[in-house]
């Protein structure tokens, strides 16, 4: 239930301005993957790219290849429906929706597309994606309250368990630790851990720290200056780019030297 | 004995704020004295029409006699009109929120809110000289074909000047207002709720089912009252396009007549007892869009906890 990603030569637009340029990646199946570098260097932009959230902001658009186990995801005829039921996305912000229930956010994705489950499938499929992001000790006795009053560490949870709720191949995550306090940070680590042995993870951080703590691989990104394109300088082993990075500018970066 | 330092006020600046907090408060009376007014002016002038024996009164069995026909009158054809007109406005609404190119967009959105700019007079000469004419070969398909309904009953009206043919001006009437506040709302969707739809794998439809909708639940329904309670209080066009009579089932006849339309027609001859019954007639208007939004706060606190809000 995982899938491998190859990235070749995809260049990132929006509008006429080129935002990442030339990336070339291979991302293994069942592994965690970080993107890292410094702000604006288009990491969150690339991310986006590999399940077309890319292309929901106006004049987005992206040229090259994204293979998933080589289906291309831009090919003629895609629908980038079908693309995002297979590479879920969690987001910086916790995102539950608040019109719902506890439940009916985790069963959000599962009844898109006139997908009919009956009641007792569906709380099966809670329980297990509740139990598999970790949440379900603290939720199971309010599934039917809404999923806004958790804590944001409990949101970010929920939002994961919605993901892995739809089974997909990977899962993006876009800085999903960055709004949460430190104990709900390492719980959401903990998980990342967990979900290596079935999905696919890609993860874009800020927080050095966690890339080293959770990645198997890591990616550097980095941009030459405002209005230039970002590029991926460097992706190796998580030990390399931290101990022994072959670039100048990723040994900078991972030491604090940076700029 | 030391004075507390922080006691001394340092003057300067704490003038701006009296005044103004004095000035807001002075505006939050006014509102609430205007109304309070309004209604006592509406309910001592109605008390003679209330009191008065029924023979006095206009049609010669009472007041309520008197009004319950106009009341349902003006009930059907306000709803009646916001069934036209809430699908329209808010399929019509989504298209500039969520599906026209941004161009196309701001455009029709002015276009929407023209229609608001348009005085009710016009639309009533419109729904007058044009709209029935041309609708009542319609009314007489109706009427051959779907006559056994009462609402459709035959014969119909050859004039075409019907509550029908009222409810569809006053549609027309509501539309913009529903139209840019659902508009307004909509817009104002978070982001990150529309994308985490979208992640999952939702179609644009499903995302505005999952998203954005739940979202601007309470703002469409506040929209739909306001646009009712334009319905309700309607008068122009409706006692121009409305060929009133007595209350009668089928919309195709003519008959049937609105509150504000009976004032608006008999007002300026009437004297007495009459003008009493008349502003009693506008008092049951006020205490029914009282009414109205009353149970539009009542349906958005409902779901209060699930709004979005928290």
């Amino acid at each position: 239930m995982s899938k491998r990603i190859d990235v070749k030569d995809l260049n990132v637009y929006y509008g006429s301005f080129l935002a990442v340029e030339g990336v070339n990646i291979s991302i293994e199946a069942k592994s965690v993957t970080a993107f890292i570098g410094p702000s604006g260097c288009g990491k969150s932009t690339f991310l986006r790219t590999l399940n077309r959230m890319h292309e929901v902001l106006p004049g987005a658009r992206v040229e090259g290849e994204v293979l998933l186990d080589g289906d291309n995801l831009y090919g003629a005829g895609v629908d980038p429906v079908t693309v995002r039921s297979q590479v879920g996305m969690v987001f910086q912000r916790p995102n539950p929706f608040p019109t719902m229930s506890i439940r009916d956010n985790v069963l959000a994705g599962v009844k898109l597309n006139n997908k009919r489950i009956t009641k007792g499938a569906a709380d099966a499929l809670v329980e297990k994606s509740l139990r598999a992001a970790n949440l379900w000790n603290e939720v199971k006795d309010r599934l039917e309250k809404p999923g806004s009053g958790l804590s944001g560490g409990q949101q970010q949870r929920l939002c994961i368990a919605r993901a892995i709720a739809v089974e997909p191949q990977v899962i993006l995550m876009d800085e999903p630790c960055s709004a949460l306090d430190p104990i709900s940070t390492l719980a959401v680590e903990d998980l990342i851990n967990e979900l290596k042995d079935e999905y696919t993870v890609v993860i874009v951080t800020h927080n050095m720290q966690q890339a080293a703590r959770v990645s198997d691989k890591t990616a550097f990104f980095n941009i030459a200056g405002t209005g230039k394109p970002g590029k991926l300088i460097e992706f190796a082993d998580t030990t390399t780019i931290f101990n022994n990075p072959s670039q100048k500018a990723t040994e900078d970066y991972v030491s604090g030297r940076f700029g | 004995m030391t004075t507390n330092s922080l006691t001394t006020s340092q003057g300067a600046g704490r003038a701006g704020d009296k005044v103004f907090s004095g000035a807001t408060l002075a505006a939050g009376c006014l509102i609430l004295l205007v109304l309070f007014g309004v209604a006592l002016f509406l309910v001592i002038q109605a008390i003679p029409a209330l009191v008065a024996p029924p023979a006095d009164i206009q049609g010669g069995h009472g007041f309520f006699a008197y009004i319950g026909p106009i009341v349902v009158g003006t009930l059907i054809a306000a709803v009646i009109a916001l069934v036209i007109a809430t699908p329209v406005a808010i399929g019509v609404a989504l298209f500039i929120s969520h599906y026209a190119p941004r161009k196309l967009a701001s455009g029709l959105g002015y276009v929407v809110d023209l229609l608001a700019a348009i005085p009710s007079v016009v639309y009533g000469a419109w729904g007058a000289a044009f709209l029935a004419p041309q609708i009542s070969p319609a009314y007489n398909w109706l009427a051959s074909t779907m006559g056994w309904l009462p609402i459709f009953q035959g014969p119909a009206s050859a004039t075409g000047k019907t509550i029908l043919t009222a409810s569809i001006v006053l549609s027309v009437m509501v539309l913009p207002i529903i139209t840019s506040l659902s508009r307004e709302i909509f817009l104002q969707t978070p982001k990150l709720h529309e994308e985490a739809a979208l992640a999952l794998g939702a179609t644009r439809w499903e995302m505005i089912k999952m998203a954005v909708l739940p979202f601007g639940r309470p703002g469409i329904v506040s929209a739909v009252m306001l646009g009712l309670g334009r319905a309700l209080g309607e008068t122009m066009a409706v006692a121009l396009v409305l060929s009133s009579g007595v209350l009668t089932a089928s919309l195709i006849q003519s008959g049937n007549q609105t509150i504000a339309a009976e004032i608006a027609l008999n007002f300026p001859e009437a004297s007495g007892l009459k003008v009493s019954t008349l502003i009693a007639a506008g008092l049951v208007l006020f205490v029914i869009t009282l009414g109205v939004n009353m149970i539009a706060r009542w349906i958005i606190t409902r779901h209060k906890e699930f709004s979005g809000a928290n």
